[in-house]
């Protein structure tokens, strides 16, 4: 079989432009530059701040400071144990932080948006990327993209205790039950971020998408059914997620600095 | 009604060739091939192009319109501006014949070098029974018309010629994900193939594939991804790889 392919290209059309498109095709990557880099460079703020993370009377915690490790933590915001040495280098969360930035790094989603927007591989369709060579996905560094399912497996554990933070945040300094729009805000991040984990492309791979037989996995084949509804808002949950996490660490920074009050429904 | 409206037409062959302007009618309900075809019967009665169902079902009229890949015969006239040129080029990817057409054969080679079918041992052909859960996924890849829209929107060969040899591209791609979740295909070392033979991890997901298929065809969400996932089942993934070892399951 000849493969021509591997003889010496025959040339293209001789199109002088770069590209034709007329078109914003700079739009998307430029607001994807813009927007995730205002929410790293807020996200970086926080997280070597080291005060306002922790709501005394309505024990609301930031999800930026969850699980609360470090032996500068609060007592009472620390769930789990204290074990991480205090240091203004060592973030309070850094048993988490780690894993959620792989999570995200790692992400199909934003794997799509910074090799456009930041890497400019290519920055849009039919746009030329902007390096002579390309490999892609085959080599060090960019293979170990394909560990992003044990950073799945991370990010379940890291929205089980988002989850029990928010628990806890019903019970207040007093012991007593209490209801708050911080609650609201808590639980609305919380839901958003088992929206988003669970739409993940490994997470619908892990659930049955590996399948050949749907038909012998009637259960799986279900819950493969319900990831996909998510998985196709998956570009969408990413972003909504980034909007709930900085929110609901500014309001909690905001209570906790005293800048606003908590709107209170219950005690 | 009708109007004039601008056009800018590459002309030429592997030697060279360049942007030609016209003023060409176009009335209500036109698309960018009736405007070709209007300049063959008028102005350039020797301007190439391929074309056939004029349905968007062959495949065949994958151009460049403003730039973006699109099928000439799906492109309404009525989504540009009134005093909007409008530019008409040949494939980028693939070596140029004449005028707005090129040679595509790139991918009928990588079609070739694709494995087909393979039957399942014991079932006689016109036995084959399946359940319809289990090739729905295949068939929304079926839908292919191998107009290669994704194949010369993908950047992996776009933009870097020397990689035509180790990757195969979206198209095939689907292929290979058609066949690995085909409930009677007897292979099993398609994910193997798929990330050594025809290059699955140049992908970078970027997405331009999908974004060009005038099917609709979710290819990097339903096609891609999950055959990454699955060569990471085979080649990355120690937990899955040992499970696989010891309990001998099937899927």
């Amino acid at each position: 079989m000849t493969n021509t392919a591997t003889q010496p290209p025959r040339p293209r059309a001789a199109i002088a432009a770069k590209t034709l498109r007329t078109d914003r095709w700079w739009l998307a990557p430029l607001l994807t530059v813009l927007g995730l880099g205002a929410w790293v460079t807020y996200a970086t703020v926080r997280v070597f701040l080291q005060n306002n993370y922790w709501v005394e009377k309505y024990h609301y915690l930031t999800p930026f400071y969850s699980p609360c490790v470090s032996k500068g933590c609060d007592p009472h915001a620390a769930h789990f144990g204290q074990f991480l040495p205090d240091s203004p280098l060592i973030p309070y969360a850094a048993l988490s932080l780690p894993f959620l930035l792989l999570f995200r790094l790692t992400c199909y989603y934003y794997r799509k948006a910074y090799y456009r927007s930041f890497w400019m591989s290519p920055p849009a369709c039919a746009v030329p990327d902007g390096h002579k060579t390309y490999g892609g996905e085959t080599r060090f560094p960019l293979i170990f993209q394909n560990a992003h399912r044990y950073a799945f497996y991370a990010a379940v554990v890291i929205s089980l205790i988002n989850t029990w933070d928010a628990f806890l945040a019903h019970e207040k300094a007093d012991g007593a039950f209490g209801f708050g729009l911080g609650n609201v805000v808590l639980w609305v991040n919380v839901i958003m971020l088992w929206a988003y984990t669970a739409s993940c492309h490994s997470c619908r791979h892990i659930v049955g998408g590996r399948l050949k037989h749907f038909s012998k996995h009637p259960v799986r084949y279900k819950l493969w059914g319900w990831v996909s509804v998510l998985n196709g808002k998956h570009m969408q949950l990413a972003w909504i997620t980034l909007a709930t996490l900085a929110i609901t660490d500014f309001y909690v920074m905001a209570v906790a600095a005293g800048w606003i009050n908590d709107l209170r429904f219950v005690g | 009604m009708a109007s004039k409206r601008q056009f800018r037409v590459w002309r030429g062959d592997e030697n060279g060739g360049d942007l030609q302007d016209f003023a060409v009618e176009v009335n209500e309900g036109e698309v960018v091939l009736d405007i070709v075809h209007r300049l063959q019967a008028t102005e350039t009665p020797d301007l190439a192009v391929r074309w056939n169902c004029k349905a968007g079902k062959c495949g065949s009229c994958s151009m460049e319109i403003n730039g973006m890949p699109k099928l000439a015969c799906m492109t309404r006239m009525s989504s540009f501006a009134e005093d909007e040129t409008i530019t008409i080029t040949p494939l980028r990817t693939f070596p140029v014949m004449r005028d707005l057409v090129t040679d595509v054969s790139f991918n009928y080679e990588k079609a070739r070098e694709t494995p087909s079918f393979a039957p399942p041992a014991g079932v006689a052909p016109g036995d084959y029974r399946m359940q319809q859960v289990d090739v729905e996924r295949s068939q929304e890849f079926r839908k292919c018309i191998e107009c290669f829209l994704c194949q010369n929107t993908c950047h992996v060969v776009r933009d870097h010629e020397e990689n035509k040899e180790a990757f195969s591209g979206p198209r095939f791609f689907i292929r290979a994900a058609e066949l690995d979740m085909h409930p009677l295909d007897a292979k099993t070392d398609r994910k193997e193939y798929a990330q050594a033979e025809q290059g699955l991890g140049f992908c970078n997901i970027t997405k331009c594939c999908t974004e060009v298929c005038p099917e609709h065809i979710k290819i990097t969400d339903n096609a891609i991804i999950p055959m990454k996932e699955r060569v990471v089942d085979r080649r990355y993934d120690p937990i899955v790889w040992l499970g696989s070892k010891i309990f001998r399951r099937t899927s």
